[in-house]
């Protein structure tokens, strides 16, 4: 098999090899696709059966109780939006930067992204609990013909993740749509056929590139701006208010770089086991994923100074609540989940400065779940702590997560394997087109160019 | 059933064959060419010479469509029913700075990806010939013609460098 340089990612292979690779992956699945796609079904069927519990016995099963009536469903809700940022880095930011290393994950990233949004989604839903009138969030008239409070952060929040997950799928189709004409090129029988119909008559004809180049050029272009509004629009739901330890104008930053930190620990989570069951080794080296552990840890710094910063301003602010929640956070009844989400993001992070590790895999992957669970624990503190002890101490109380907060949890990473697992059988994971980009045609008069 | 395009179809291995047979086509006056190739092409660009997509004025519409939107949109349903919120005006702009931020992208983003559909579909390809190694090492330079012409564009395309020539159309 056609190998890439570990220190480039100038790939020696020629387009037919690249084609031939990714078609590959696309055939008969190994027994370890099937068993994680089997989990994924299964956990998803979790989530399910705990959703219809839900619906017939109300809310107060997931252990909504006063004063914390944000739990683990806004908690997961930020998570899984966080997931899906780096996807949009990786395509559309690094697209403008010309970074070359972007070529072999950005479309898992991509997929990961509209995926986790996806997911994301349920959530808002799950949590109103009265999910058959979730459209009263879009602008239409509700009862008495009142239009939604378009001065309510959680109003630009619907049309932030809405515009997102549309942008982002719009983003990931377009990119698909020559490398499916690749594979349809290369298939026979009924698949030549779905292929040909979803490719929608792309030939790489020169005014079909004309116009797709600059088009895909300026959708990159609208990307960026957009990733780095959703996650401050996010962080707007807390920081709008005047809870201690959510009033602070660094949360749109800190919020950011926090969701682009956890989007590429899942992408590492993901993309490490994908390249062996998938047999793309080849193809994504540890050049790639080099580059992306130094992106994981230059956010991951970013997150340990925004920590710090947060600490430091309720030192200095004086303020008798906000010293008060962070000293709860750190020394409070749940101290292991703020220290849980220190350990995981600030220090374990800072493990990626050293070369030995960026390129060490299994180094890497472990790293990666430390990251997910870290980003999943923030966001808990953030809320629980916050909501727990507010203003009024006679009104302080603590969340208490139930087996329903759990089951949508589980189910929700179902939910999101289920589909990540089906995109990667039926859709090339790997960016043919852009490859072949890098690959120079061969010239007959001084070689390639 | 989709007519055949009458004309000549070249296959090329080498970039500089291509770039240079698409020139001398030009210079001979065949203009309405059809280029394929399995990425986009600096060289072939080049040689082509058409000028830049008018995708951006779509995305350009889109944008300034979402942006009004969004300020109309939240302006003329806070009047239509005025509810005095958190102490702020019944039209406040600074909140609606973020919705119209949002419809800006929105909009700009499906008109970008409309732009580049109708834009694309202006020039049919429809029966132009088409092989499926252009996905892959080969670039092709379709050129139409007449019948009368295609024998000396075939000469032309193969001693340009084309490993494969065919002709089409009746």
């Amino acid at each position: 098999m056609t190998s890439v340089a570990h220190d480039h990612p100038h790939p020696k292979m020629s387009h037919a090899d690249v084609t031939r690779d990714v078609v590959r992956t696309l055939e008969t699945p190994s027994r370890g696709y099937y068993l994680a796609l089997f989990s994924a079904v299964g956990m998803f069927l979790v989530g399910v059966a705990t959703f219809v519990m839900l619906l017939k016995d109300g809310l107060g099963l997931a252990g909504y109780a006063p004063p914390v009536f944000w739990s683990v469903y806004i908690t997961t809700f930020v998570f899984w939006v966080g997931i899906g940022h780096a996807g949009t880095l990786i395509s559309a930011i690094l697209f403008l930067f010309r970074s070359p290393w972007r070529t072999a994950v950005y479309r898992s990233t991509e997929a990961m992204t509209v995926f986790a949004v996806m997911t994301a989604g349920l959530f808002p839903i799950i949590h109103i609990g009265r999910q058959w009138i979730f459209y009263w969030l879009l602008p239409y008239p509700n009862q008495r013909f009142l239009w939604p409070n378009f001065k309510s952060p959680l109003i630009w929040d619907v049309f932030a993740i809405s515009t997102y997950l549309t942008v982002s799928t719009t983003f990931l189709c377009v990119g698909l749509i020559p490398d499916i004409a690749a594979v349809r090129d290369k298939v026979t029988g009924w698949r030549r056929k779905l292929y040909g119909a979803l490719s929608l008559g792309w030939t790489g004809a020169d005014s079909q590139w004309r116009n797709y180049t600059r088009g895909y050029l300026y959708l990159a272009a609208l990307a960026t701006p957009l990733v780095l509004s959703v996650h401050s629009v996010v962080s707007w739901d807390f920081a709008m208010s005047i809870v201690p330890g959510w009033h602070g104008t660094i949360f749109a930053p800190y919020f950011v770089a926090g969701a682009i930190y956890s989007g590429i620990g899942m992408v590492l989570t993901l993309v490490i086991p994908l390249r062996k069951v998938l047999k793309i080794e080849h193809m994504i080296t540890e050049y790639h994923f080099d580059n992306l552990a130094k992106l994981t840890l230059l956010t991951g710094s970013i997150l340990f100074y925004a920590y710090a910063m947060e600490y430091f301003v309720a030192w200095y602010s004086s303020n008798i609540f906000e010293q008060t929640t962070f000293w709860r956070r750190a020394f409070g009844p749940q101290w292991w989940a703020g220290w849980s989400m220190i350990i995981c993001n600030a220090f374990v992070s800072q493990l990626l400065w050293f070369k030995k590790i960026r390129t060490n895999l299994t180094a890497l992957f472990i790293i990666s779940i430390f990251i997910n669970v870290g980003m999943w624990f923030e966001r808990y503190v953030i809320i629980a702590s916050s909501l727990s002890n507010d203003f009024l101490p006679y009104a302080w109380g603590q969340l208490n997560p139930t087996w329903a907060d759990w089951g949508i949890l589980i189910g929700s990473f179902g939910w999101f394997g289920m589909y990540f697992l089906l995109f990667a059988r039926t859709f090339p994971v790997v960016a043919i087109q852009e490859i072949k980009e890098m690959i120079p045609m061969p010239r007959r008069k001084g070689g390639a160019h | 059933m989709t007519k055949v395009v009458s004309g000549v179809l070249g296959s090329f291995k080498h970039e500089d064959d291509a770039v240079a047979a698409i020139k001398g086509l030009k210079e001979k006056g065949f203009r309405d060419l059809t280029v394929y190739s399995a990425a986009p092409n600096h060289h072939l660009e080049a040689a082509l010479d058409h000028p830049v997509s008018w995708v951006r004025a779509f995305t350009l519409i889109g944008a300034l469509t979402g942006c009004a939107a969004g300020f109309g949109m939240t302006l003329w349903m806070s009047h239509d029913w005025p509810l005095l919120v958190g102490g702020k005006p019944i039209g406040a702009i600074p909140p609606y700075v973020v919705l119209a931020f949002e419809l800006t992208i929105l909009y700009g983003a499906m008109f970008t990806v409309i732009g580049v559909i109708v834009l694309s579909a202006l020039k049919s390809l429809r029966g132009r010939a088409y092989r499926p190694e252009f996905s892959d090492d080969t670039i092709g330079v379709f050129v139409p013609c007449a019948a009368d012409q295609r024998s000396s564009v075939r000469t032309f395309l193969e001693r340009t460098g084309s490993e494969e020539v065919s002709e089409h159309g009746a």
